[in-house]
């Protein structure tokens, strides 16, 4: 079993429902965003670090910004005595010690914490790097927390991990997850009561899909699909998923006015105000599910 | 010899579809897939696997329950939650640090290496393609990123191609990084919206900073030509010539159903002759 955050049991209120895609650009922001609006009080975070957009359409006053660091190891020379231990012991070969000097890359290291354990000199200190930042704000009665990963970092997850520890009591969590199934979808996902699976029924969005459908359930999350485009492409997406038994919550069918609104950083329910009622519905219909 | 890799920053803006016209168009080169969390292009080009191998990459830790006396040091020294209270490793979180294999005092624990994914090189219509399938929920994609690159070149090498072109991931992380790394162009493939255009300079910035020259196309421009101009305009502004613009149009998806890359399946459409002509772009620019 995956550790779950909270247990819903206790704290009732407390729902954290991901919005992920296999594949990019099938309307997962979309779906995160309209269903924060349609609820009117809930809390997202944009957990898509390398390129997050739901503060596009969330547009928040951000109250606060602060930056995520992972510990990486600083060497006092003058303690050191180059026995090359750290660097035996460092997985990553983010430390090499030569005859009097140690080099640490910084951008190599996964802040595990050996090396400075294992040094018999006491001559590691650790020290902070930024990987990047979050940004909370307010939309009126929804909360906002963002990450942002900054330009040339490669360590995507622990910033993540860092917004998923923001996630708030008692109330509706909306996490839009980073596309794909790599080790940072999965630990956006990671603790969620449910799962939405934002797909197009195009022979990519489906070999996508199918790989995300592999992951959540290895992770034992429960998840459904959204089929947004849904009469651009074929049928195959709705027949693998009756086979499969796994529920297509929400149709968003193509339009031409969904497609500018995106552009423009509204959102669906601005400008197609009859989207309200499906989102609301697609919200109950969430919570049914996780209850 | 000349490598050409095709981001979007945000994923589906037509990555996949792109290079599966330059698939068609361009002669004597070698594809590669690096968009290994979700590889497609392969429903394209249709490959004949001709040579598979396993994909090593990092280690996950395994607690000998008969050696362990649960001290618990392990548990207390992890930093990625990766061992539960009854002392079995959970292999999804493990980073394959190594910390708890070199301090348990017992030498319960042992570093073990599974494969993690496959990588292929096969024969398509289109010439030899390098591809893979990462694990599920496996981490490490940049690594598989970098040897798929690597065999790709290897092979253009051997064969004098003209070109390597790759289709790359979305996103501006460590598997982004690994695909473009060193490569004589990245062309970034954006949408006209705000979120396309926010996207589009953080890989711009990305490319940047890894010395990478940039190019841009600007696919289904029409769906918000005033944004499509605020690109050009930014674009301008940032030195980064714009090789071409494409308008929205639903064979594309057409041709993606039929499994055929869209110079294939309508080779005398808008669309093509677009694609074609910054192919020639590319050609004349790059090569
Ligand atoms: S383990 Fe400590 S003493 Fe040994 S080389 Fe590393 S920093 Fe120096
Ligand atoms: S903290 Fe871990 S990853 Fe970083 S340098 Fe030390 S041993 Fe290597
Ligand atoms: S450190 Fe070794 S002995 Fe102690 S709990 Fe962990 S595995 Fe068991
Ligand atoms: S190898 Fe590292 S991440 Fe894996 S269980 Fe051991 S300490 Fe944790």
């Amino acid at each position: 079993m995956t550790p779950r955050l909270f247990d819903s049991k206790t704290l009732l209120l407390t729902m954290i429902i991901s919005i992920a895609s296999g594949k990019g650009g099938t309307g997962k922001t979309t779906v995160a965003t309209n269903l924060a609006f349609a609820i009117g009080k809930a809390h997202i975070l944009d957990c898509d670090v390398e390129e997050p957009n739901s503060h596009i359409f969330i547009k928040p006053e951000i109250t606060s910004k602060s930056p995520v660091y992972i510990p990486v190891p600083e060497i006092d020379k003058s303690k050191c005595d180059f026995c090359g231990k750290c660097a035996e012991v460092c997985a990553y070969k983010a430390i090499a010690v030569l005859k009097t000097d140690v080099l640490v890359f910084k951008e190599l290291c996964h802040g595990c914490g050996a090396c400075e354990y294992f040094c018999q000199k006491k001559a590691i200190k650790e020290v902070n790097r930024t990987i990047g930042y979050i940004e909370t704000g307010e939309k009126g009665d929804l909360l906002f927390t963002g990450g942002k990963l900054n330009i040339g970092e490669a360590m995507a997850a622990p910033l993540i991990k860092e917004v998923k520890n923001r996630v708030k009591l008692q109330m509706t969590n909306i996490i839009d997850a980073p596309p794909g199934t790599s080790c940072s979808m999965i630990e956006a996902v990671t603790a969620s009561d449910f799962c939405v699976l934002v797909t197009e029924p195009t022979p990519f969005g489906l070999n996508d899909m199918i790989l995300s459908v592999e992951v959540l359930r290895k992770l034992h999350i429960p998840f459904g699909v959204i089929i947004n485009r849904s009469d651009l492409g074929d049928d195959k997406t709705v027949t693998y998923c009756e086979k499969e038994n796994i529920p297509i919550i929400m149709k968003i069918p193509f339009d031409k006015n969904i497609a500018m609104a995106y552009s423009q950083g509204k959102s669906i329910i601005e400008a197609l105000p009859e989207y309200k009622q499906k989102f609301i519905a697609l919200y109950e219909d969430l919570k049914e599910r996780i209850e | 010899m000349k490598e050409l890799v095709i981001l979007s920053g945000k994923g589906g803006t037509g990555k996949t579809i792109t290079t599966g016209a330059f698939a068609s168009l361009a002669k004597n080169k070698v594809l590669a897939d690096c968009d290994v969390d979700a590889a497609d292009l392969h429903l394209l080009l249709k490959p004949e696997i001709k040579e598979e191998s396993d994909f090593l990459s990092g280690t996950e830790a395994v607690i000998d329950k008969n050696l362990c006396n649960e001290c618990g040091l392990c548990r207390e020294l992890c930093r990625f939650d990766a061992i539960s209270e009854d002392f079995t490793v959970n292999p999804i979180a493990c980073e394959g640090c190594d910390f708890c294999a070199n301090a348990c005092p017992q030498k319960a624990i042992t570093m073990q290496r599974n494969p993690k994914g496959k990588q292929f090189v096969s024969e398509t219509k289109f010439g030899p393609f390098v591809h893979a399938k990462l694990g599920i929920g496996e981490d490490n994609s940049g690594k598989l990123v970098s040897q798929v690159r690597k065999k790709a070149n290897e092979i253009g090498k051997k064969l004098k191609s003209d070109w390597i072109i790759i289709d790359g991931s979305p996103g501006i992380g460590c598997p982004v990084i690994a695909s473009m790394g060193g490569a004589d162009c990245a062309l970034i493939i954006t949408e006209p919206t705000m979120s396309g255009l926010h996207d589009a300079d953080r890989i711009i910035k990305t490319a940047k900073h890894f010395n990478v020259p940039v190019k841009l196309i600007i696919n289904k421009y029409d769906l918000n030509p005033e944004m499509s101009d605020k690109i050009e305009d930014y674009c301008k502004s940032n030195d980064i010539s714009v090789l071409g613009k494409l308008a929205f149009d639903k064979t594309v998806v057409e041709a993606m159903v039929n499994g055929k890359t869209i110079i294939e399946y309508a080779p005398e459409s808008e669309i093509s002759n677009a694609l074609r002509e910054i192919w020639n772009k590319i050609n004349t620019e790059i090569l």
